[in-house]
This record gives C-alpha cells, structure tokens and sequence, in this order.
C-alpha cells in the first residue's frame, strides 16, 4: 500500500479553511482538477488530462473539518482511502493535511504530488483573499 | 555568426559500448569518428545515477544538492537556471528533440509543462523569466518529446497512433497494471524487459527523433546560431529495437561481458564485500527505488539472458550511431559542418558509473584531438556549452568547462568527480555519496533503511577497473579512504533545503 502525507500551515482560522475545502464541489478550485460534481454520497472528479474518477465520499464531518473519500468502479484501483483534515493550530491558524493510501502505490505518489500543489494553492487562495 | 551545438545525449550507455572506447559489439563508426577528431574523455562520471538528476544536473550545471531533483520523481523547479536560457538569449535558436525527463512522466494532472506541452502537441510553453519577460520552458522555442515507447502524451506517442494506431502495442510495456515498472520478459531467452518488436525500422523512436532534428535544423536560416539536444532514449531499458534490426548482432555469438561473473557463488561473494543494499536487491527482498522491476528478482538472471539483453542494446547503439550519421549529414548539406561543435555523452549507466563523453570541437576552434584521463562530470557540461558560444561561465554553474586535454584539467579544477544518490520509497531509504579522483574510487552509505552510516566502497581503478574488490574495510587503505573522504564532504556542495518533493514514481 503506498501512504503519503502532505500539509501546510495556514493563516486562517479553521472554520475559513473548512469553509472551502469541506465544499466537496469546490475542490477544483484548488486541487488541479478541471472539474468536481457531487450527488449525494458520489463524486465525480475530472483532471486536466481528461480522466474521470468517481469517488464515494466516506466521511463528511463539519465537526471534525474532516472529508474521506473513496475511489471507486476503476479496476486498475484496488485500494483507495483520501482523507482531508483541517486541524486548528492553537494560534488561530490551521493546518491542513492530505493523505492518500491507494494500490497502485505508484498513484499515491503522484496523488501526493497534486495535493501539494492543491495545498500550496489553497494557503495562497485563502492568505491573500 | 559563431559555433553552433549539437549536444547528443542516448540513456544509459556503458563507456565501452563504443567502438572507440574499446567496444567489440556495436559498430559505432560515426560516433568513432567524433572521438578521433575531437576530445575523449575516459574517465566521465554523471552526478547522479538516475535519469531526472543527472538531467537536471546537464542542463543547470549543479550538482544533485543544489538544483534539488534528488531523486527520480521530483521535478525540476520550473525556474531553475538553464543554459539553454542564457544561450537563447545570446541569440541561439534552442531545440530539445527526444527524451527530456526534467518532470515526471506519470502526470494524469497536467502539472507539468513537458506533458502539456507533449499533449496539446506544442512546440514549447511560454512562461515569465526572472526579468519579468516572456520565455520559453526551461529556455527551449522547440520540443519534440519522446519516451521509450508509443504510449502517453509525447509528440513521437502522437505521430505514432497518427501514423500506424497499432505500433504502440508493438513495444514492450513499460509499466504491468499495478503501474510497476514492467518485470515481465521476452525475446529468445525470457529475458526482462526484451521484446521483439514489429515496428518499422523507420518508426522507431531513434529514427523519429533524427527526422525531427534534421527537419528542425532544415527550418533555421543559413546564418542561425542554434543548440539542438538531440537526446535518443536508447539504449535505456525496455529493450526492443525494430525485429527487423535483430540480425545486426546474434546474441548467441557474443561473449559475456567482462563485468558480468557467471559462476553464481562467486558473483555473491563479490556482492557480499559490498554494502547490504546490494545483495538484498540482488535476492529480491529490497527495492529501493521504483525504476527496477519490482517484482522482478536479479539473481534469476541467467547467461543467456545477459547476452540477449547486451546484444539488444548493441543493436540499439548502431542504430544510434546510423541516426547520427544522417543527421551529420544534413548538418554539412547546409554547410554547417566546420562551425558546429558536437558534444555526446549518456545521462547514467550501470553501478560502474563510467559514462562515454565526447567532445568534437568545430574544426573552425582549432582544438587539438586528445584523451582525457583526469575525472571529469556532467556538471561541466553547462559551462563547456557557454564556452563554445563564447560566454562566461555562468554565475549558478558549479564546474568549469570541460578540458582540452589533461594538461590544463587541473588549472579548471577537474581533480575529482562527485556522484550523490539518494532514494526513498515508501519507507525504505538509501543514500551514497561517491568521489572519484586519481585513480580510486571511494563510496560512502548515508545511514538509512540497511546501511548505519558506516558502511562504503573503495577501489583500485587501476589494478581493479571492474571494481571486484572492495577495499573499503582494508586496513592497509583506511588513511586513503579517509583522505578521499575527507575530500569528498568538503567538495559536495551544501544541500539545500528543505528537499524538494517526490510528486511521481519516475
């Protein structure tokens, strides 16, 4: 199983943060998708190459500022778990962290990758809104 | 109007492949040529032993801790310094033709530009440069982009499925279904990563990557000052030139190269002198990096799947060499050929680390032909290219330019040669540091999954080029080790960080 983690540090209370990331159909707006569509416990995410992944949502909790999410209906992924947490730092910022567990582990990598660059845009969205 | 550049880069070619080099397989004679009239360097080393590294190392003139692609996977920054941008705006028309790897090939995002510029079918991406201009990726007006075989985003994957929709099957697949590099084989013996391939001669990636930079050069005017990087992806592994090519060398009728042992206890043995890493890779239960199969274990590697993969390869460096030689020829139909240097070298090879580079200076700089012995690296690359266009050397360039002969590698500081490799994946974590010089070669572990930090490699060059017996725990050769150590940590310069990080497999 390959496992990564990614995070960064944002001057933005949490329920700022939340506000956008906990908005399922919104991700694009910070990931590097060019679109999302939610119906229900489904997601559809489409990427700039044109691929389209259908996703469960597992677990979309405002309290804990915490989104789960499973990749689904593609044979070439046999194991998938995303997780989105908005934690709050204790110093009226917040720290976001997105990890990826999946088989094929080599997609982890490059999940991981775009969660970087989705994060950093996010910090950059929210800092300077 | 001053020199231009031919700057050949394949993947993965041993020194010896070369006839010039003392290779007996591969017919090279255009490649033997060069070296005749030019400058042999013998004892070459890459800065790093994967391919996105030591990329990143030609094009910045730095080594691995500074321009921060430590590993295959991370790309290279999107601003980071490029000699083809400062020739660019010396006025040379600059062209990238073949495998580029500056970026992570796996890319379903789009998050890098050699895959978006590869799959909108562009000829470059334009991007605001440190003076707040328009300029070219990485300083590049011209990709043709193309990989190790027919699929993906690549302008060669293109033309391909344009020309011929059932080619790309042709090829050995990469990458199996759980997107690991491929541990299946082929051809007569079963070998890992060898295929017969039905494609055309004149479809294969070799022959597509000498049209495109002949109809590239066919289209600058006569008095353009130009850098083309004509870079061939062979004979980098999957192994599976054009079937019809197979007859060039028989694999049964050739010799087991010198550095393979074949009786299989002494081959362990030598192994087991050498830091753990090895023999764990070598029985299958530690792979540290992605580019090895990992399903695949290396001591099921049999003799004759050792002769069918080299006779494979020798087979791609002739067609190599063919492509070359048209290329040259077009060079001088358009009356380029006394101004125009030629420099050819690999990204990486085999644990040996010894790389084939040749510089043939233009006949208009009057430079005498000669062999170098001093240890030289990639990461002179940078300069000697600014030299030939008679610029200083550039201020982020970490080495000088490569020498005209031994005479004066010491005054540019070619006393040693530094190689840095690092790999982390998923948990299992490898590190060495390597230093070259005067004759010896000394490799220390960096403490990670299996290696404490005290563990390395030290050999004789000179009385043991196949480096067979490791030194490194020799007693009588402890000051040496250490001395070589020593100098060593005080020349590799300091690592920036934080590490840039791991966005793809490769």
């Amino acid at each position: 199983m390959g496992s990564v983690r990614r995070h960064v540090h944002i001057h933005r209370d949490p329920d700022t943060v939340w506000k956008l990331v906990g908005d399922l159909a919104r991700q694009h707006e910070w990931f590097p998708l060019t679109s999302c569509r939610v119906e229900g416990r489904k997601r559809w995410i489409t990427l700039p190459s044109g691929i389209t992944f259908e996703e469960d949502i597992i677990t979309h909790d405002h309290s804990l500022r915490r989104f789960q999410y499973r990749m689904v209906g593609n044979p070439g992924i046999t194991a998938h778990l995303g997780t989105c947490d908005v934690l709050d730092d204790g110093r009226g910022g917040s720290v976001v962290v997105y990890s990826t567990d999946m088989e094929p582990e080599a997609l982890a990598l490059v999940i991981g990758g775009a969660a970087g660059e989705g994060l950093a845009k996010l910090k950059q969205m929210l800092e300077h809104a | 109007m001053g020199r231009r550049i031919l700057f050949i880069t394949t993947d993965q070619q041993r020194y010896d492949a070369l006839g010039c080099n003392g290779g007996s397989v591969a017919r090279t004679p255009v490649i033997d040529a060069l070296a005749r009239q030019g400058i042999v360097y013998d004892r070459a080393h890459p800065q790093n032993v994967v391919c996105m590294p030591s990329r990143s190392t030609m094009l910045t003139g730095q080594h691995v801790s500074t321009h921060g692609v430590w590993m295959n996977g991370v790309p290279l920054a999107a601003d980071a310094p490029s000699i083809a941008s400062d020739l660019r705006r010396a006025g040379y028309r600059t062209a990238l033709i073949g495998k580029a790897h500056f970026e992570p090939f796996i890319d379903p995002f789009l998050r890098f530009a050699e895959n978006r510029i590869g799959s909108a079918g562009l000829e470059t991406e334009m991007v605001v440069g440190a003076d707040g201009l328009p300029t070219p990726h990485r300083g590049f007006e011209h990709f043709a982009l193309a990989t190790h075989g027919g699929v993906g985003p690549f302008h060669y994957a293109r033309w391909l499925r344009e020309k011929n929709p059932a080619a790309a099957a042709m090829f050995f697949p990469v990458l199996d279904q759980q997107l690991q590099v491929n541990a299946g084989g082929g051809g007569d013996t079963n070998a890992p990563q060898v295929k017969h391939n039905e494609i055309p001669r004149e479809m294969y990636h070799t022959e597509w990557v000498a049209d495109q930079t002949i109809a590239w050069l066919s289209s600058l005017p006569a008095d353009a000052d130009w850098f083309c990087w004509m870079s061939f992806p062979d004979p980098h592994h999957p192994w599976d030139p054009p079937k019809s090519e197979l007859g060039r060398v028989n694999w049964r009728d050739i010799d087991l190269p010198p550095g393979y042992i074949e009786d299989a206890s002494e081959r362990e043995h030598v192994l087991d002198d050498k830091p753990l890493h090895w023999r764990l890779w070598y029985d299958g239960t530690f792979v540290s990096n992605y580019e090895a199969p990992a399903k695949w274990v290396p001591k099921t590697l049999t003799a004759d799947n050792v002769r069918e993969i080299n006779a494979m390869a020798h087979i791609e460096n002739e067609l190599i060499d063919e492509a070359i030689g048209r290329v040259l020829a077009s060079i001088d139909a358009r009356g380029w050929g006394d101004d125009v240097d030629v420099l050819y070298t690999t990204y990486h090879v085999d644990s040996l680390m010894r790389l084939p580079l040749i510089w043939r200076p233009a006949a208009s700089a009057h430079v005498a032909p000669s062999r170098v012995t001093a240890p030289v690296g990639l990461v002179s690359l940078a300069s000697t290219f600014a030299s030939i266009a008679g610029l200083q050397q550039p201020d982020y360039a970490e080495a000088a330019r490569l020498p005209h002969a031994d005479g004066e590698a010491g005054a540019l500081g070619h006393e040693r040669v530094l190689t840095e490799w690092d790999s982390v994946l998923f948990g299992k974590i490898v590190g060495a540091r390597t230093i070259c010089r005067d004759g010896w070669v000394c490799t220390a572990m960096l403490p990670g999954t299996v290696h404490d930090g005290t563990e390395g490699e030290l050999y004789d060059l000179v009385n043991d080029p196949l480096q067979r017996v490791n030194l490194w725990g020799d007693s009588r050769h402890t000051a040496h080790r250490d001395a070589l150590l020593d100098d060593m940590w005080s020349s590799l310069p300091t690592r920036v960080l934080p590490l840039r990080p791991c966005d793809a497999p490769v």
